[in-house]
């Protein structure tokens, strides 16, 4: 099972809490999916709103690690000040460190992320940058002190899955002891098995599940399929082959 | 004076930031805070005076993804 930052999580999924029809609901597809890690944010409240103070409840009671984002942060210095809110509210060092370089693909600032997290690590931060697959940006955010990568599958919300096989399978052949998790833009099941067959050590999702017809049963298809691919990695898979190869033998066969 | 709180412009008597959030009744609510952008921990917020204009940011746990 994973290890982020020391901490070992029983599931190698990951699940979002934002967009689901009730909290009812939401608590449902945390409990069938197993999932071991919450993500969460932090949003403006009034005094006399107890819409956070009630969603907090509903959190710990799921008894799940949770990893507070920065999402929706465009600056560093927006990141970094989130990131300390987080920290103090969730009494957490775990940040899902987000730096949005562009508003349509809410594709990440790599030189944005790689500032942000050096800032953070040095405060003592567990930086979880939400970042592409590209080799050198994650090697930056390596050495200014993250111990886990999340890289996207694909932009945030489209569903699309694993877009970068290759620069994927690049990342992880190139970084085999780190942690990598596949954050954001999974729609399938399928695809998160394919990330966990392709070696990732966890995917984190949220649209797939809170936007399916029925979330209770789409964040068990997911579970699913995320032990399946992991088992299946262990299991060392054939290698693939252009020419065909009977399976049955020859041998014996009668002359007919 | 006035200062703004989330957004939105308060007119306030002054003092310190722990005085306004017990003002707008925040008082043993699970938020973190922030003035002109800058984070203010929960310790610090007896000794942190508020001026003029100055930007105040609430929040508390939210959804996300």
């Amino acid at each position: 099972m994973p290890v982020f930052y020391g901490t070992e999580i029983a599931s190698r999924m990951m699940l979002g809490t934002a967009q689901y029809p009730s909290p009812a609901i939401l608590a449902n597809a945390f409990r069938r999916s197993g999932a071991g890690v919450a993500t969460v944010s932090v949003r403006r409240e009034a005094g006399g709103e107890r819409a956070g103070q009630d969603f907090w409840a509903l959190i710990k009671q799921l008894k799940v690690a949770v990893l507070p984002n920065t999402a929706g942060c465009h600056s560093v210095r927006e990141a970094v000040t989130t990131a300390h809110m987080a920290r103090e509210l969730f009494d957490t060092p775990w940040i899902k460190l987000e730096v949005i370089g562009h508003t349509d693909s809410l594709q990440p600032d790599p030189f944005g992320l790689v500032e942000a997290a050096r800032i953070l690590c040095e405060d003592g931060f567990q930086v979880f940058p939400y970042c592409t697959e590209d080799l050198i940006l994650c090697e930056r955010l390596l050495n200014a002190g993250c111990k886990v990568l999340m890289p996207w599958g694909a932009p945030i919300g489209t569903g699309l899955g694993l877009n970068n096989i290759y620069g994927l399978r690049s990342l992880r052949a190139n970084y085999p002891d780190v942690p990598l998790v596949i954050d954001a833009g999974l729609g399938l099941p399928s695809q998160a098995a394919q990330a966990m067959e392709m070696g990732f050590d966890a995917v984190l999702l949220n649209t797939a599940v809170a936007k399916a017809g029925d979330p209770v049963v789409m964040a068990e298809a997911f579970a699913r399929a995320v032990e399946a691919g992991a088992m299946a990695r262990k299991a060392d898979p054939m290698e693939p082959r252009d020419m065909a190869a009977p399976s049955t033998p020859i041998l014996g066969k009668p002359l007919l | 004076m006035k200062i703004k709180v989330n957004g939105k412009t308060v007119e306030t008597q002054g003092g310190t930031l722990a005085a306004l959030l017990d003002e707008l009744g925040f008082s043993g609510k699970k938020i973190a805070t922030a003035v002109n952008e800058e984070f203010v921990p929960a310790t610090k917020r007896e000794t942190h005076q508020l001026a003029d204009g100055d930007r105040v940011e609430i929040v508390a746990p939210r959804q996300g993804g």
